[in-house]
């Protein structure tokens, strides 16, 4: 049973330290992301024609193979958790502008207008109403980016050390150790999950005030 | 006083919205705009807030020109509400009506006193606080927004199509809740519409825009209906504005008979007597509360049978109720004879339809019909 926790020393990491490790590399990506997608999706609801391009330039983006970023970036940033981590924000943008332009148009005109209409700046109107609203749509895009994320963080063996548990895999190989690989994938799998899930606890906590399930009116 | 002066609103696109709009909207009164939809009631209301810039003419609010003050500071002296009331979803029903207090700069805990003070106010209950929009009845929700629009005491509210979303019981409690309120806050309030009925039941002042955004009448609700100014104007108010301007004449004048009224326990030498003046007696109960109609020879005989009497149709109560109500109540009265009760409802008279048709023409010839008795 040992083996499968028994991790190789050249990845310099326990267990616990590969796991912290992948989160870092998943997790971080996610969050310079989102900072990136809140204004770049309010200059497209602000600008519609804005839109269009945009999607495009992040579907663009999406497309380019990691390794083609690792290629660039090494020079820059050398073979670190940054070189790994930058093309991963890159490719949250194309699920996180949607969902947050979607989520700030799902926003009712008469709500707007009440909120105009009471006095509410550009500004205090798109931080009170727009954005609070725009949360359920905001934390899906959330999701489906963190748990891809989370999938492709494996792609840093490519430089070397940097592919967190997704290194496991290639010392399975070299090792002829095929129990890593399984510890490999079940971990990940079980790290998507438990960020899943904890993405939908905070949507819970954010927003009482939609409609639940069996809800009495 | 709101004075609009010669407002034009061009769009981007071209369409005239509004067109050389002059309006003296007088204060602590309900002036409402109607028009049929798309003749530009939401942009004119919408110029007043500044939510719409005119492209030619001026706004002036008590003479200042609307365009002198910040424009939020404008905004949160206007109460506005809405269809659908516009609620703010993720905000409990206490924190929607604080709304503006808060943006005022109220601490949290004075405006929600605040707000909850408005719930009352309303007709909500207080339990509703902590509710989100969301487990509200279409109703509630829009007395919510009525609250919110209130909270900060602006003296002004601008109102656009606020019941219109709700079925026609709802809204006759919503309408009557905010003349109740305007009772007794007097606020100055420009109220769209596009139902005349409305547009008569609350307005002080009624508006009627055509289409292009003109005004084709401006002018009390009475009046409207007696002298309507073109025929567009009249074909707007339908087909039967004589039966509903008879809502503004009150039924004081009439004379009551009251020979036909016998208690259930007369004589049968009053119930004789009684039957001169009126085809049927009407019999009530020892409290003087009506129970029915009678045939004269079936209760001389003697023979009381409450399960015979037949049915006495809707009462009104002479003084608050209207010619409208009574000659109703004539019509609908399988004898012909309204009943007049007192507000207790023990039955003070008896008239005909033939009398009220009287006092219909007696009023018409006096001219003016009294605002009040609208209600
Ligand atoms: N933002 C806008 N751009 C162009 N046309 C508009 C705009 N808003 C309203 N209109 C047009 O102006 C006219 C009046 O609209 P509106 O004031 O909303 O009418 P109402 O409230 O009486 O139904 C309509 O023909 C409408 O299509
Ligand atoms: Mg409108």
């Amino acid at each position: 049973m040992s083996g499968f926790f028994d991790i190789p020393s050249d990845l310099q990491h326990s267990y616990l330290g590969l796991i912290g490790l992948h989160l870092r590399e998943a997790l971080l990506p996610v969050l310079a992301g989102l900072l990136v997608s809140l204004p770049l999706a309010q200059l497209c609801v602000r600008f519609r024609w804005l839109y269009a391009p945009v999607l495009g330039l992040t579907i663009v983006l999406y497309a380019i193979p990691s390794l083609a970023f690792f290629v660039v970036l090494i020079d820059y940033t050398g073979q670190t958790e940054t070189t790994v981590m930058i093309p991963l924000a890159v490719y949250s943008l194309v699920v996180l502008v949607p969902a947050i332009v979607d989520g700030v148009r799902s926003v009712p005109p008469e709500t707007l207008a009440a909120a105009t209409a009471m006095g509410f700046g550009p500004v205090r109107r798109y931080l009170q109403v727009q954005l609070p609203i725009a949360v359920p749509a905001i934390i899906a895009g959330l999701r489906v980016a963190t748990v891809s994320s989370i999938s492709l963080v494996s792609v840093g063996m490519l430089i070397g050390n940097q592919g967190a548990l997704g290194n496991l895999l290639n010392d399975a190989n070299i090792y002829h150790r095929p129990e890593l690989a399984v510890t490999s994938v079940l971990t990940i799998a079980a790290l998507a999950i438990l960020a899943d899930v904890a993405l939908i606890l905070v949507r819970l906590l954010l927003t009482p005030w939609m409609p639940r399930k069996g809800a009495v009116r | 006083m709101i004075r609009i002066d010669a407002v034009t609103k061009r769009y981007p696109d071209g369409t005239v919205a509004v067109d050389g709009l002059s309006l003296e909207i007088p204060d602590r009164a309900i002036t409402v705009l109607v028009g049929p939809s798309g003749c530009g009631k939401t942009t004119t209301l919408r110029m007043i807030n500044r939510m719409v810039e005119p492209s030619e003419g001026s706004i002036l609010l008590d003479g200042q020109d609307i365009r002198q003050q910040p424009v939020n500071t404008l905004r949160r002296s206007m109460g506005y509400v809405i269809q659908n009331a516009g609620l703010f979803q993720h905000r409990t029903i206490l924190d929607n009506i604080a709304t503006v207090p808060r943006l005022l700069g109220w601490s949290k805990q004075k405006a929600r006193a605040r707000a909850a003070e408005l719930m009352e106010r309303v007709g909500l209950d207080t339990s509703l606080a902590k509710r989100y929009p969301y487990q509200l009845s279409g109703g509630q929700q829009q007395r919510v927004g009525v609250a919110r629009a209130l909270a900060a005491d602006p003296p002004v509210l601008l109102m656009d199509e606020p019941f219109s979303a709700v079925d026609p019981v709802v809204r006759k409690g919503l309408q009557d809740e905010l003349l109740r309120i305007q009772d007794e806050l007097g606020k100055t309030i420009v109220f769209v519409t596009h139902d005349i009925d409305e547009a008569v039941k609350l307005g002080t002042m009624v508006a009627v825009l055509r289409t292009g955004g003109r005004l084709a009448q401006f002018a009390p609700p009475a009046e409207l209906l007696s002298v309507p100014a073109d025929p567009f104007v009249e074909d707007f108010l339908g087909a039967d504005r004589g039966i509903r301007r008879l809502s503004f004449f009150p039924s004081t004048e009439l004379e009551l008979h009251t020979a036909p009224v016998v208690a259930i326990d007369a004589g049968t030498e009053k119930l004789a007597s009684g039957g001169e003046a009126a085809p049927c007696l009407l019999v009530t109960d020892t409290d003087g509360k009506p129970l029915g109609w009678g045939a004269p020879d079936d209760l001389a005989a003697g023979a009381i049978d409450r399960d015979r009497l037949l049915p006495f149709g809707r009462p009104f109560v002479p003084g608050k109720d209207s010619l409208r109500t009574a000659l109703d109540g004539a019509v609908l009265s399988p004898t012909g004879w309204a009943v007049a009760v007192d507000e207790e409802g023990r039955a003070v008279g008896v008239v005909s339809q033939q009398m009220i048709g009287e006092a219909i023409r007696a009023a018409h010839a006096e001219g003016r019909p009294d605002a009040k008795a609208a209600r």
